[in-house]
């Protein structure tokens, strides 16, 4: 990927909220398993760890509103509909095979690694059709 | 998208990095442009004609008109 001003700003803001993931993951994970926390609290400790992977949409959002290169934004606009491509149709593929019993269940937030795991596969396919600064 | 946009850069001497501080844009897509991977924006289009002070028709070959010379 082309390191712009706002792709810089971006890495930063994913690198802060990938740490507060981390924090917030093994904090609940922590607080769970030693049962610490009271029942109040057991939905917002719960989706704690899911504050940071929701900002990281955010922070992709702001991306897409501060990249001045338009190329460089196109880009990126490509990996976005490549990651969510690929998420729903392993999310489709997925549901079938475990409707037949084929596969067992999924937690639903592999969709969201899937949905990375996409970016990726965009990256490569702007990597073989426009070449340089494609990935 | 056809252009001379690598001819005008060459009269000029200016390498695509040149070309590209000067429209404010990455030399990727300075590239992406004059291969004819990437059609600018109208507001882009406008930036390079200003800068080459030339008629936007005269730096980017319409794909219509390059298609109706063809027959």
């Amino acid at each position: 990927m082309i390191r712009t001003a706002a792709w810089k700003r971006y890495n930063w803001r994913v690198i802060w909220l990938s740490v507060a993931y981390a924090v917030f993951l093994i904090g609940a994970v922590y607080s769970f398993k030693h049962a610490l926390v009271p029942s109040v609290l057991k939905y917002p400790i719960a989706i704690l760890p899911a504050i940071p992977i929701i900002g990281i949409f955010f922070a992709i959002g702001r991306y897409l509103v501060e990249e001045q290169d338009e190329y460089v934004r196109m880009l990126m606009v490509r990996q976005i509909l490549w990651a969510s491509g690929f998420a729903l149709s392993c999310a489709t593929v997925w549901g079938f095979l475990d409707n037949f019993g084929l596969v067992g269940h999924a937690d639903g937030y592999y969709m969201v690694i899937a949905w990375f795991f996409g970016l990726g596969v965009g990256g490569m396919v702007n990597k073989l059709t426009v070449g340089e600064g494609g990935c | 998208m056809e252009n001379r946009l690598r001819v005008l850069r060459a009269q000029r001497s200016w390498s695509q990095q040149d070309l590209a501080e000067r429209i404010e844009v990455s030399r990727q897509s300075v590239n992406a442009i004059e291969t004819g991977k990437y059609d600018p924006s109208l507001p882009l289009a406008f930036r390079i004609a200003e800068l080459f002070d030339r008629p936007i028709e005269e730096i980017f070959v319409s794909p219509s008109r390059r298609s109706s010379k063809a027959i």
